[in-house]
């Protein structure tokens, strides 16, 4: 509503407000208002935004300005129209202006300004969704402020600043179903401008997008969807934003069109993080995603590693045909494997992956084999956890038992299986015996020879549960080694010590001296 | 205990004719009364108790004790009072008599103490002989035996000279009354004689008497003296045992020197009795039981089993270090309290002896002299100079120290030593007990001076001379782990001091093998604490200081490295694996640690031959950064190593002239400490030293790891990255040759692959299907399901019993009563009948006495 006087800060503004709103004349003032707005000083456009809140959020009210299909500003003044008619438009033409400006100050270097602007053409955009300034085509058209809201969208993901916090208080206005359903549409809108304008944006604008994209987050049921920011008398059904299978259609077309650019490799893990879990269930059709992850399953690395949870789902869910899914798998397996920060969510999902009983028996033992060879590599909470993964999957083929008991075979010159092969296929796994697991049993670590002991007897028959050791970090394992109940006394070295490099035949005190 | 045997005899008499007529009866069965009950079939096997039955008897039986208890409530069921006999276990039959006779006096006694003597603290209950007072009969033992003696004997000699008179009284009476006329004129008669013998000796009794009655009354009052003396004295006595006690231990100095001798004299010839080649065989034996301990340990085969450590092998052991030899003169060393210090210092040392190696024997031997002589503070070493420093209070050190090593003040007579003994270390120290007292007694010294204080420290400290000495010792060695750390992470690294300190920390260990296991385990969780905060902050962690390191040695050098599981070095593998894997080599600081990390590693394993993949992946990033970056063995690298970007090519060497000047040597721990800015050529030096030292622990793994069945699956990547080396010409010719052997092991190791077999575990057993088998049960038993069942069945078979015995004996009452009140009934009719009778009687005598006196009437 009006402001009061008293509520102002600054004298000048607040009196030029009052002159404005109490008589027409004074319209001219809009211009100081205006002006203030470009200054440099933060305080003074803090003002100016406060005071073109108020004003314009009055004129709004009163319905002073322009409603239809905006005339050019001279060619109106020219004419003979009314002079409330050109009152109207000429105001509108001011109310424009500021909104332009207010988008600009959406980049302005100071927090509290662009939150300041961002509030206020939120005010903007829910007292002209009340007050259309279109003309409804017919009964019960539905009008929202598209061009306003557009803007500040645009302003949002702009390539220039990082926008997290103001994202981060945006994100209060996605609970209301119409915003998010036209941040959406203005969303791609966004990102396909952009990306018009530059072919290689900078990863400002992307992380900005991606934390608009992923601040979205579609209701699972479909429920009534009445929640809106721009209150309506009654709601139609006929409308698009009120049905969930409309939003849905925008949050593909949105994703898809964010999706088919070129995106930073940190950006590749960020969506992968979350593609299974708040992408994937969405989408109007996931099918569609699956350019986008067979193209991410083929970077390599983490990335891939990532990608195949994505995929997994296609085809687990959606019938997606893709024969090459356990080459890929087979392909993924790599010293690294065992370092990576993922390494718990690749297992889990190779735990996924692998635990049909239905796969052939050449290609698990290729997987068991491979992952045997990586243990020699492997650091002792990794081996913890992949030697019982091995035994399970043996455990689930017994055509893959030869790999651990092959009686009646003579000995061999060299290992028959290809480390190198890329099909698991002609890898000759099934012909080789898991003889890494055999030099595991001499490891360091008393829980991982114990483990690795399993395949001197006949395997159980029920699995382990690998879930618990996924997490397992080397500092969980130290501490339960520290915590273990030794033998009392604890045993003792009983050569004595002789200095600090020991024997002259250790190996410290070959290498190494103390001066 | 008259009473006790009176009641008994009371019980006595009637049981005795019980149990004769239950002998009886069973001994002479009246055969007209025995009942034989017919069997129609014999069974075997089958028990009958029911084949001859007395029922007569038992019916009798059964009256008989209806009689006593149920007719009697009968008889008494309309009467409320009862008599109650509430003697103590008067109707308990478990108590024979004679216990019960003894609770009762018990209990008596009890009750007469507690009332009257409550207030009497001091008076013990009276204890009684045949109703006399123990101590009545105590006091006057001798008196009375002398007594009844004399009495005895003062009749004997009556009846003696009586019967040598001719008899008894009466008969002297009358022999002398037949004498008397007679012999009237002899001047003493017999009688007279008599009578002054019986004069004579009445008075000797009594003067006896009165003797006796002086002594009494003088004893009497003697004790009564003493009561009132011991009244006083009696709180005291045990006090004055304890004095007694305590000074027991303090012998004079010449007894402990005739001991000492004796002793001395004793063991010696006892330690020359073995000879070198004894001394060596035993010791070769006892490092034989050593290492086939460790070896069983290796295995881990017995791992849950209890374990014994060798050195600590008794039960009784103070855990103090002190190890049992075959040294028998200890059992002397009891008898005194003194001396068993000193003898358990020798037993220490001994133990000491025997827990080290025979290759510093030598050593060794000094080392105990040394600590012999701080002991027992000989005249001519130090103990004189200890007192005067003490004296001279210069160190500061507390005064405690002095009392805790007895024996040390002897005399001090050498003036001359006094100067220099200003100068030199106090010979006591306390224990410290905090880190920074050992930081103060050890800062500013020398490297020779730090080691005397820390062995001082110890010798005075030594567990056998105090109580808390074990808890200082304990703490002393956690100070010197983080006094170990604080010289490690100066810069320079003072590694000298730190190299002796070592062996210090060993003896320690061995003495207290708990807290030396804790302390450590303290400083690498503290390690691995800090090294998972950075990896959680900053996503990756760096070599830790040299500090780290050096305890992770440390470990090593304490603990039995090749156990299966150990409860520190399994932590401290872990701890390395952590070093290797997770930090990142940024620097030529950062190879040197890493390659002690992996020299560490290796020597941990070097008598298990265990295997470490992080040795292997750590030897193959150090060749891989001493190699021009290539894509095609980048796969192969494991984390930490990159293939590409920064410090890829950390240990490429690429000026030729400083390459000529290179000379193999070992790599200086000091490398690893601090930031140092080496010139380009000593960089050059450094990164060709590293190299070299990689490829010796690489050839070290290929001999170790020769024998694992996956050998070449696991040095693989190395032979592309050695073969890229040899072709490269830059490298010293030194390390070339070192590339070409180190290839040509590799090579060497040939294998076979032996297929893998399960063992043979028990053959599972067909499924056969063969019938249910049901135990065929006995005739007669209940037969059916399950044992709950059986059981089931017998108790409710066994209530049905009881039940219709139960309810037999309530008939059989009904009907005992019913005729009984039959009878009463009856009685009472009998009575009444008999009444009337008489009535009749007299009425009708009346009536007739009245018609005949009517007759009369008539008549007249």
């Amino acid at each position: 509503g009006a402001g009061h006087p008293a509520s102002c800060s600054g004298d000048s503004a607040c009196r030029l407000v009052q002159a404005v709103l109490s008589s027409r004349g004074e319209a001219n003032a809009v211009f100081d208002v205006l002006a203030a707005l470009q200054s440099e000083d933060q305080e003074e456009v803090q003002e100016a935004v406060r005071a073109c809140s108020r004003l314009f959020g009055a004129l709004l009210e009163r319905g002073e300005l322009y409603v239809g299909q905006l005339p050019s500003e001279d060619t109106v003044m020219a004419g003979s129209q009314g002079a409330m008619r050109k009152y109207k438009v000429w105001m509108r033409h001011r109310y424009c202006s500021c909104c332009n400006r207010l988008g600009e100050l959406l980049a302005h270097p100071a927090f509290q300004v662009k939150e300041l602007a961002l509030g206020t053409l939120m005010k903007f955009l829910q007292l002209e969704g009340t007050h259309p300034l279109e003309q409804p085509k017919w009964e019960g058209h539905y009008l929202f402020p598209r061009t306003l809201f557009r803007a500040v969208v645009r302003g949002l993901v702009s390539p220039a600043e990082d926008h997290s916090l103001l994202l981060s208080q945006f994100r209060e206005y996605l609970e209301f179903d119409d915003i998010r359903y036209h941040t959406m549409q203005a969303a791609s809108d966004a990102v396909a401008q952009v990306t018009n304008q530059q072919p290689e944006p900078s990863i400002i604008f992307w992380n900005n997008a991606f934390t608009l994209l992923s601040a979205m987050s579609l209701p699972r049921q479909e429920h009534d969807l009445s929640n809106f920011y721009v209150k309506h008398a009654e709601l139609s059904d006929k409308w698009k934003v009120t049905h969930l299978r409309e939003h849905r259609r925008a949050f593909q077309a949105m994703w898809l069109s964010f999706l088919k650019h070129k995106l930073p490799l940190s950006l590749y893990k960020k969506v992968l993080l979350v593609m299974h879990d708040s992408i994937l269930p969405h989408l109007a059709q996931p099918t569609l995603m699956i350019d986008f992850l067979t193209s991410a399953c083929d970077v390599g690395g983490a990335i891939s590693l990532l990608a195949l949870n994505g995929l997994f789902i296609l085809i687990h869910k959606h019938n997606l045909e893709y024969p090459d899914f356990y080459r890929k798998l087979y392909g993924l397996l790599d010293p690294s494997v065992f370092h990576v920060k993922y390494r718990a969510r690749f297992f889990h999902l190779a735990d996924l992956f692998l635990s049909s009983s239905h796969l052939p028996a050449y290609l698990v033992a290729a997987f068991a084999k491979r992952l045997a060879r990586l243990a020699l590599t492997a650091p002792p909470e990794a081996l913890l956890m992949v030697l019982p993964f091995i035994c399970n999957l043996l455990r689930r083929h017994p055509a893959c038992h030869v790999l651990v008991h092959r009686p009646q075979c003579p000995e061999m010159d060299s290992d028959p299986y290809d480390p190198e092969e890329e099909d698991p296929a002609k890898s000759r796994a099934l012909e080789s015996c898991l003889w890494e697991l055999q030099s595991l049993q001499q490891h360091y670590h008393p829980e991982v020879s114990r483990a690795a002991s399993v395949i001197n007897q006949v395997l159980s028959v029920t699995e382990v549960s690998i879930a618990p050791l996924l997490e397992l970090s080397a500092y969980e394992v130290f501490e339960q080694d520290l915590k273990r109940k030794g033998p009392e006394p604890v045993p003792l070295e009983f050569i004595p010590a002789q200095g600090l490099l020991g024997r002259r035949d250790d190996l410290c005190a070959q290498f190494f001296t103390l001066s | 205990m008259g009473k006790a045997r009176l009641a008994a005899a009371r019980r006595q008499a009637p049981r005795a004719p019980l149990g004769g007529r239950g002998g009886a009866a069973k001994a002479n069965p009246n055969p007209f009364e025995v009942k034989i009950n017919r069997q129609k079939f014999q069974i075997l096997g089958r028990k009958t108790r029911h084949d001859v039955g007395l029922p007569g008897v038992a019916r009798a039986r059964a009256i008989r004790k209806r009689t006593q208890t149920l007719l009697k409530e009968y008889k008494e069921r309309d009467k409320s009072n009862i008599f109650t006999d509430k003697r103590f276990g008067e109707y308990n039959s478990n108590i024979s008599p004679e216990e019960k006779m003894m609770k009762r006096f018990a209990l008596e006694q009890q009750r007469h103490h507690e009332k009257k003597s409550i207030y009497n603290l001091n008076e013990d209950e009276e204890l009684t002989h045949y109703g006399q007072s123990l101590a009545d009969i105590e006091k006057h033992n001798d008196i009375v035996d002398s007594d009844s003696d004399d009495e005895e004997r003062g009749t004997l000699s009556a009846e003696l000279t009586a019967a040598h008179f001719g008899g008894g009284v009466g008969l002297l009476h009358k022999k002398i009354s037949q004498q008397e006329g007679k012999e009237e004129a002899k001047p003493k008669s017999r009688k007279e004689l008599i009578e002054e013998l019986i004069v004579k000796s009445k008075q000797e009794k009594r003067e006896r008497q009165a003797k006796r009655e002086d002594a009494l009354e003088l004893t009497e009052k003697l004790d009564q003296d003493w009561k009132e003396i011991q009244t006083l004295l009696s709180h005291k006595t045990p006090k004055s045992e304890k004095q007694e006690k305590k000074e027991k231990p303090k012998p004079d100095a010449y007894d402990i020197m005739v001991r000492e001798l004796g002793f001395e004299m004793k063991a010696q010839p006892s330690n020359r009795m073995k000879t070198e080649e004894e001394l060596a065989k035993e010791e070769q034996e006892r490092l034989r039981k050593l290492e086939a301990e460790r070896l069983r340990r290796m295995l881990g085969k017995e791992e849950d089993e209890s374990m014994k450590n060798p050195n600590h092998t008794s039960a009784d052991d103070l855990n103090d270090g002190f190890v049992l030899d075959k040294d028998d003169r200890r059992l002397l060393s009891y008898k005194d309290g003194k001396m068993n210090v000193e003898e358990d210092v020798h037993k220490e040392l001994s133990g000491k002896a025997g827990i080290q190696g025979s290759d510093e024997e030598e050593g060794e031997e000094e080392s105990d002299e040394e600590e012999a002589e701080g002991e027992r503070g000989d005249p001519d070493s130090h103990s004189d100079l200890d007192s005067n420093a003490e004296s001279e209070e210069e160190s500061g050190k507390p005064p405690r120290a002095q009392g805790q090593t007895p024996g040390k003040r002897l005399r001090s007579d050498d003036q001359n030593t006094q100067k220099a003994a200003r100068t030199e270390l106090p010979y006591t120290f306390a224990a410290p007990e905090s880190y920074e007292e050992l930081r103060s007694a050890l800062s500013g010294r020398s490297m020779e001076e730090q080691l005397l204080v820390v062995e001082r420290i110890q010798k005075c400290n030594h567990p056998s001379l105090a109580v808390g000495n074990k808890e200082k010792l304990e703490k002393l060695f956690g100070f010197l782990l983080e006094y170990i750390g604080d010289l490690a992470t100066n810069d320079p690294p003072d590694l000298k001091v730190i190299d002796k300190l070592v062996v210090q920390l060993y003896n320690l260990c061995q003495m207290f093998p708990e807290s030396a296991s804790n302390s450590i385990k303290f400083v690498l969780r503290d390690a691995m604490h800090e090294m998972e905060e950075m990896i959680e902050t900053k996503g990756r962690a760096v070599f830790p200081g040299l500090d780290v390191l050096i305890y992770l040695k440390i470990a090593g050098m304490l603990f039995p490295t090749s156990d299966f599981r150990h409860p520190v070095v399994t932590p401290a593998l872990v701890c390395l694996s952590q070093l290797l894997t997770k930090c990142p080599v940024l620097s030529l600081q950062d190879v040197v640690k890493g390659l002690f990390v992996c020299c560490l590693f290796l020597e941990f394993v070097a008598l298990s031959h265990r295997f470490v993949p992080e040795v292997i992946n750590f030897l193959l990033g150090i060749l891989y950064i001493a190699t021009p970056n290539t894509q095609s063995q980048g796969s192969t690298l494991v984390h930490p190593f990159r293939a590409l970007g920064k410090n890829s090519e950390l240990l490429l060497v690429s000026e030729a002239e400083d390459v000529a000047t290179w000379q193999r040597g070992s790599l200086p721990l000091r490398w690893a400490s601090g930031p140092s800015s080496p010139t380009a050529a000593e960089a050059t030096h450094a990164r060709l030293s590293c190299l070299a030292v990689c490829l010796a622990l690489l050839k070290h793994c290929v001999l170790m790891y020769g024998t694992l069945p996956s050998f070449h699956a696991i040095i693989r990547p190395f032979r592309a990255l050695l073969t890229e080396h040899l072709t490269r010409c830059s490298h010293p010719h030194e390390l070339q040759e070192l590339f070409q052997s180190t290839l040509a092991e590799v090579e060497s190791q040939k294998q076979l692959y032996r297929p893998l077999l399960c063992e043979k575990s028990k053959p599972v057993p067909l499924k056969l299907f063969t019938p249910r088998l049901v135990k065929v049960l006995e005739f007669g038993r209940k037969q059916g399901g399950s044992k709950e069942e059986q059981e089931r069945k017998r108790l409710i078979h066994k209530h049905k019993r009881e039940f219709k015995g139960a309810v037999r004996e309530i008939r059989k009452d009904n009907q005992f009563l019913a005729r009984m009140q039959l009878s009463e009934i009856m009685e009472r009719d009998a009575e009444r009948k008999r009444r009337v009778k008489q009535l009749f009687n007299s009425l009708a005598t009346q009536e007739g006495e009245w018609k005949a006196l009517k007759r009369k009437k008539f008549k007249k």
